[in-house]
């Protein structure tokens, strides 16, 4: 790569190489939050049924 | 047998042991992940040359290869923790075959798609009927089947046991997968990456690869230590060593 304007454009294949790229980051990011977000609210449901 | 070398895997199937252990590698390799996604984006979609052939359009090759071999390397762990947990009634390896399943479908998925972002400006279809793509897009269904099967019976026992056989049966799809390009002709390219006598590709364009294969198996590892936290802590709700955490941290 030499200039910004073939990196954005991937020698004319950039469509299918961004859209491939903005996929896996789309699924990479749902597989790192979804569990996250599971776990932290298990933990609160499990302190909330503690306290009484 | 001496039964001491085995205290590993009884501590192991251990929950609050396996719940630490995973509490406590999981930063490691998510940081691992990150840092190597980065590095391995930069060397592959910037630094690397573009492809005599293929022009950038190989570039695609730096997420698919990566996420092709999770989709089957995560099959593997799952029948694997599932023969574990039908052989030993290791309540915990299903877990672990519960956590694992919805990461390899997500690969799978991701995959396909992006491989058929490559195939359509490549070979001039965005899909077609060969021996690859259908075992890859079985081992899709193969991963819901399983997930499916797992929430299918009233008793949950019942249920992970069914999804385990199921999980065992679908092992002879991989090899499949993996000869597939060597047994019939297809569009796909054959394997260029590891062939016998060294590689085919250029090292300015391999090392991107290697440090993405790198990264993506680190992310998995990370990924699957939460899923696996939160099946334990969904499984042990009412044991005392939960109730202790919670009360302690």
């Amino acid at each position: 790569m030499n200039s910004l304007h073939e990196f954005l454009t991937m020698g004319g294949y950039g469509a299918y190489v961004w859209s491939a790229y903005g996929a896996a980051a789309v699924a990479l990011l749902l597989n790192a939050v979804v569990p996250l977000r599971r776990l932290s609210r298990l933990r609160a449901a499990l302190r909330r049924k503690q306290t009484p | 047998m001496n039964t001491s070398n085995w205290t590993w895997f009884h501590r192991l199937g251990s929950p609050p042991t396996l719940y630490r252990l995973a509490d406590r590698l999981a930063p490691w390799f998510g940081w691992a992940a990150a840092l190597g996604l980065a590095a391995g984006m930069y060397g592959g979609l910037w630094l690397a040359p573009t492809d005599y052939q293929q022009g950038d359009a190989f570039r695609i090759i730096y997420i698919h290869v990566p996420s092709a071999y999770l989709s089957m390397l995560c099959y593997a762990l799952t029948a694997g923790a599932s023969a574990v947990g039908l052989v030993w009634r290791m309540k915990l390896a299903h877990a672990v075959a519960v956590a694992a399943a919805p990461l390899g479908a997500s690969f799978t998925f991701l995959a396909l798609v992006t491989g058929s972002l490559w195939g359509k400006p490549m070979w001039g279809t965005y899909w077609v009927w060969d021996a690859r793509l259908t075992s890859e897009l079985i081992l899709l269904f193969l991963y819901l089947g399983f997930l499916a099967l797992n929430r299918a019976y009233e008793d949950p026992r019942s249920g992970e046991r069914a999804a385990a056989v199921l999980a065992l049966v679908g092992v002879v799809n991989l090899p499949i997968i993996h000869y597939s390009v060597v047994w019939w002709n297809t569009l796909h390219q054959g394997p260029t990456v590891f062939v016998g006598g060294g590689s085919d590709i250029s090292p300015r364009m391999l090392a991107p690869l290697l440090v993405m294969l790198a990264a993506f198996t680190c992310y998995f590892v990370a990924c699957l230590a939460k899923r696996v936290q939160a099946e334990i802590l969904e499984r042990e709700r009412n044991a005392a060593w939960v109730k202790e955490m919670l009360e302690y941290s």
